[in-house]
């Protein structure tokens, strides 16, 4: 136990600071989800947690319990003896199971009323059917795994890319959480000379405690500094990159999403201006997620709507971290001044309807090479769709620590570098135990530590049931 | 059984060390018909360890304690011979006030005070027993066989539960030396249930000064002026006096080594546990086997009493050891010992056997203070005595405890780890316990406490009358300094230099500059000129925290609000769901009051928080 400690600041570490909201739910009943997707399918998994799992699992199978995380085969029944289905039954009990409560898993046939039966016996054992995100949330509660580690699983549920999925499983594993744990830990170690030259002045503490201490707080204020200057990389891998297509009307913007997304997506017509708001794809971009916006063309606009319309593409275009500046091959001049200002550093450039276009088509605009292709004919495509990837892989691809992935890590990490910022060894030496406190108390956030009910609410509020 | 009682009174307090001071004179300030009852009357108020109150974090206990009127600080400034405050070159709420005392002056202003408080009888005699019926404390026994009812009684019997002292192989049982030990009341309390350990304190030899050579070492003088450490004393009359530093070497060092095997700590003899903030010179030269040589303060225990105290040499070595040891030490070759250091082990309770008022949970009306609760310190002792006093007294009379929190004062820290987390050795209080440093502060201890005494009953007519004028003059003070602006451009004019952005800024938010004080204020604003004393010290400190300040208060208020969920006292953790059995374990033995005090038990994860809270919110009429 920790009660070694030599300085009751390790406490800090425990000191909440709860907002008083309300937990969803009590955690000593037991609760129930289909855990795969809705829908008919081949199998169908369905997983119960709680202390009522195991009483739940040998009332449906009608015998005792399996030997633990063995698959056996079992007719499940309902409270009438009738047979419901004949699946696989896998008994996890507590606390070597996913939430850390008696879990039972069953493997049946994917059909609705197999479902409805089974939902039904579930419900008349006394089970209910489980809240977004509780097997997850339960999880935590019991210590079988830090928030950051529970947000992974959220994100690789969601993860629609192989680097989605990667990033997810990396925090899975805890790179993120042993990222930030050893964050804390400088944090909590020079904390313990600071608070050691204050307690103990008289008892012959070394002179130059405080010029170590100092140094090491620069470098972590620097490395925390780095991290959160990587471009929002581990969060923008997670929602997708934002591709903005831009345009004068009818350069063909609309079409040249559908060549990209393979479908139609957009509404695709001759007649200039059709696309008055913004539409989004998702894609796949050589296992990148992009969302990739459409909007109105850009010029002086002919009716209200439309106006508004260009006024919505420039945002887009403002907020992009990428822009697709579509020219028109075929029109004359090709180069057209409003789509030409928007093109920097972040443009990728195309001059399309190359099949039919007349010639002069420029080698570069703004100093960014054009690519020629036709959305009508795919012409071209393949390039663009390489030369995409390789600008969205530039942005997404890190170093080798694993990114902070949401919000709330960046807004803790960045409370931290604050006080760590502030932290000043010449200056009064409790306050400079103070900023190392709060520096300590913010990243303790991030993994959870501290703050627990808030998070908690945070955390799980996104999840989906039976995750 | 038969009530045949000889005496009656609603608080006894057992023990007259610091601890049964405070809480006696506590609960009788409080109206409470009140005996204290000591095996000797002329040892009330003695200083068994080092002749010193204060120092880091324990100075803050002391004015926390002269903030709820209670004895520490009045008698220290009657008797104390050398002030100093500690930490002097770091900021204010990390300085300890510290003062040596005259022992006898200082027994003797502490029996002064005791004499003076109306309701106060104080009474010799041995408690063997405590009677309970129903799981309510009755009343006592004395050794002699007399029988006292009372409403609640105070346990302070610091050192004396079956006191054993070593000195060498040589150990005899004593509460201290001179003393007998009480078994009786520890046979009590083993018999009610209540968990006992044990732990081991020391004290080093005391030397006569008239044989220690001064012209040779280094002397400190006290801070002139001294500073006091009651709210209520103006100035310091006793006479100062400078005490002798000097140094353990190699060859003291040696004398140890080669004797560590007659030390009991390492014989085996004595196998509880020791404060290590305290360590015996032995302890320090095993453990820091890579320091030449170890800082030695020589303090005079009196005027006109030539002990001297060698503060940091606490041994337990043989007689015959400690003499030659001492004597390798620069003017110490020919000092003569009076009486050789020694250890003393002895009971303690389980301080997670108490609630918050310091009542134990096992018998209603008994109260637990001081040593007993696994502190050491007289200042530590002394907030728990004057915390039990007030609530026996307040027990008695049937209203509700009188609890501090952890941002109210360092006594709620010391109470709050206590009945929480419990000590494995003796639990010394420090700065760095409290989360809320910069609000703790010696200067504000009365702004914090004595309102909160004066609500409570335990603050006399001379100090609430003080304390209205001090905080009427602050409040003052405090609003002229935010009424007074000026613009950037007037600043420079001034000689101020801030940035010229155009804001205008007020004296009180200029005080958080670097360098700009009231001194300088007032030579802008002549007005702030009399502002002076107390008031401008406690302006000055909280207008150069004034940033910190802010964000501080702003995590007390959440603390605060968590501090609020409430953990009902007979809360079945068995029917707490999600909980490990080792997290129910420890839940079951600390009880905590509240959510906050949950999360500060070691090991218990904020998943376990979290399951609690949902376990209390569950519950009928709990719908926070």
């Amino acid at each position: 136990m920790g009660r070694e400690r030599l300085f009751a600041y390790a406490q800090d570490d425990k000191r909440g600071d709860h907002r008083g909201k309300v937990l969803a739910a009590g955690m000593t009943d037991t609760i129930f989800a289909l855990a795969s997707g809705a829908g008919r399918a081949g199998v169908a998994v369905y997983r119960l947690s709680g202390p009522g799992a195991g009483p739940a699992l040998a009332a449906l199978t009608g015998r005792d319990l399996p030997a633990p995380r063995t698959a056996v085969r079992a007719r499940l029944r309902d409270g009438g003896g009738d047979v419901i289905d004949d699946g696989l039954a896998l008994w996890f009990p507590a606390p070597r199971s996913f939430t850390g409560e008696d879990v039972a898993e069953l493997h049946l046939h994917g059909g609705r009323a197999v479902g409805r039966a089974v939902a039904e016996r579930l419900l008349g054992l006394g089970l209910r059917p489980a809240e977004a995100g509780e097997f997850s949330r339960r999880a935590v509660v019991n210590g079988k795994m830090d928030l950051t580690r529970a947000e992974a699983v959220a994100d690789l549920v969601e993860a629609e890319t192989a680097a989605q999925r990667r990033q997810a499983l990396r925090q899975m594993d805890g790179g993120l959480e042993s990222r930030i744990e050893g964050w804390r830990q400088i944090v909590v170690g020079a904390l313990a000379y600071v608070e050691a030259a204050i307690d103990f002045a008289d008892e012959g503490m070394p002179g130059d405690l405080m010029a170590g201490v100092s140094a090491r707080v620069s470098a972590l204020a620097a490395e925390i500094e780095a991290a959160l200057a990587d471009n929002r990389r581990g969060e923008r891998l997670r929602d997708g990159l934002h591709i903005a297509i831009l345009g004068a009307p009818n350069a063909g913007k609309s079409s040249l999403l559908n060549r990209l997304a393979g479908r139609e997506a957009a509404i695709v017509s001759g007649i200039a201006g059709t696309t008055r708001d913004v539409i989004e794809v998702h894609l796949d971009l050589g296992g990148w997620p992009v969302v990739v916006a459409d909007t109105a063309g850009l010029r002086d606009a002919a009716g209200e709507i439309e106006a508004e319309g260009i006024r919505r593409a420039l945002a887009r275009a403002q907020a992009a971290d990428l822009k697709l500046a579509v020219f028109d091959g075929a029109a004359r001049p090709v180069i057209d001044g409003a789509t030409r200002a928007l093109v920097d550093g972040d443009a990728v450039v195309v001059v399309n309807k190359a099949d039919i276009a007349g010639g002069g088509v420029p080698a570069t605009v703004e100093g960014r090479p054009a690519l020629a292709v036709s959305a009508r004919t795919g012409a071209g495509i393949d390039a663009l769709v390489a030369a995409l990837e390789h600008e969205v892989a530039s942005r997404l691809e890190g170093g080798g620590a694993p990114p902070l992935t949401r919000e709330r890590h960046r807004a803790a990490a960045m409370e931290c570098r604050t006080a760590l910022r502030r932290f000043d060894p010449a200056g009064e030496i409790e306050l400079a135990a103070e900023d190392l406190r709060m520096a300590g108390r913010a990243l303790g956030r991030i993994t959870g530590r501290i703050d627990v009910e808030e998070l908690l609410d945070v955390v799980f509020r996104d999840f989906c049931i039976g995750k | 059984m038969k009530q045949d009682w000889d005496r009656r009174a609603d608080v006894v307090v057992i023990g007259g060390g610091h601890a049964g001071c405070e809480a006696a004179a506590a609960a009788a300030r409080m109206g409470a018909a009140t005996m204290l009852v000591t095996q000797r009357l002329e040892t009330l108020g003695e200083m068994s360890c080092n002749p010193a109150i204060g120092g880091l974090a324990k100075g803050q206990l002391v004015r926390e304690i002269d903030a709820l009127d209670g004895l520490m600080g009045r008698a220290i400034d009657a008797a104390g011979i050398q002030f100093r405050i500690l930490n002097r070159s770091k900021g204010p709420a990390v300085q300890g006030p510290r003062a040596q005392a005259d022992r006898a002056l200082y027994r003797r202003a502490m029996r002064r005070l005791l004499d003076a408080q109306a309701g106060l009888e104080l009474l010799a005699g041995t408690v063997e027993d405590l009677v309970v019926a129903d799981g309510r404390l009755a009343g006592l026994v004395l050794a002699d066989g007399r029988r006292i009812a009372c409403g609640a009684a105070v346990v302070t019997t610091g050192t004396f539960l079956r006191g054993l002292i070593h000195c060498g192989e040589k150990r005899w049982p004593a509460g201290r030396v001179g003393d007998a030990p009480s078994y009786g009341l520890s046979a009590a309390l083993g018999r009610l249930g209540f968990p006992l350990g044990r732990l081991k304190t020391g004290t080093p030899a005391r030397l006569d000064g008239r044989t220690i050579d001064w012209a040779v070492l280094e002397m400190q003088a006290g801070d002139d002026p001294p500073v006091p450490f009651s709210f209520l004393t103006d100035r310091i009359a006793t006479p100062q006096v400078s005490c002798g530093i000097t140094f353990t070497n190699e060859r003291t060092h040696a004398v140890i080594r080669a004797n560590l095997h007659r030390a009991p700590m390492y014989s085996g003899q004595i196998e509880s546990v020791g404060p290590r903030y305290c360590p015996s010179i032995e302890d320090k030269v095993v453990r820091f086997a890579d320091k030449d040589r170890h800082q030695i303060f020589l303090e005079p225990e009196g005027l006109d009493d030539p002990t001297v105290y060698p503060n940091g040499v606490s041994t337990s070595l043989p007689a015959e050891v400690q003499a030659e040891m001492l004597a390798t030490i620069p003017g110490l070759e020919r000092a003569a010992i009076l009486r050789p250091g020694y250890a003393i082990e002895y009971d303690f309770v389980d301080p997670r056997e108490l609630d918050h008022a310091l009542e134990t949970r096992r018998v209603r009306g008994l109260f637990l203070a001081g040593q007993i609760n696994g502190t050491t310190g007289y200042e530590e002792a002394g907030g728990q005595g004057l915390l039990a006093g007030i609530n026996a007294a307040r027990m008695v009379a049937g209203s509700p405890p009188f609890v501090l929190d952890r941002a109210d004062a360092y006594i709620g820290v010391m109470v709050d780890d206590l009945v929480t987390l419990g000590t494995a050795e003796p639990y010394r209080m420090f700065t760095s316990r409290a989360e809320y440093r910069l609000i703790l502060r010696a200067d504000n201890a009365d702004a914090r406490l004595t309102p909160k005494g004066l609500a409570a009953g335990c603050v006399g007519g001379e100090r609430g009358a003080r304390f209205q004028a001090k905080a009427a003059a602050l409040a003052a003070a405090r609003c002229r300094l935010a009424e007074l602006t000026a613009s950037p451009t007037a600043l420079r004019r001034h000689g101020l230099e801030v940035n010229q952005d155009g804001v205008v800024r007020s004296a009180w938010e200029l005080l958080a500059y670097r360098g700009i004080d009231l001194e300088r204020l007032a030579a802008i604003w002549p007005e702030l000129g009399d502002i002076g004393g107390e008031v401008a010290g406690q302006l000055a400190i909280e207008g150069g925290y004034q940033g910190y300040l802010a964000r501080q208060e702003a995590e007390v208020r959440a603390y605060r609000r968590e501090e609020e969920l409430a953990l009902p006292a007979d809360l079945d953790y068995a029917t707490v769901g999600s909980l490990s059995a080792e997290v129910r374990q420890k839940l079951a033995a600390a009880r905590p009051a509240s959510l906050a005090a949950a999360a500060r038990i070691p090991g218990i994860t904020p998943a376990a928080l979290a399951a609690l809270l949902a376990h209390v919110r569950k519950r009928p009429g709990n719908a926070a």
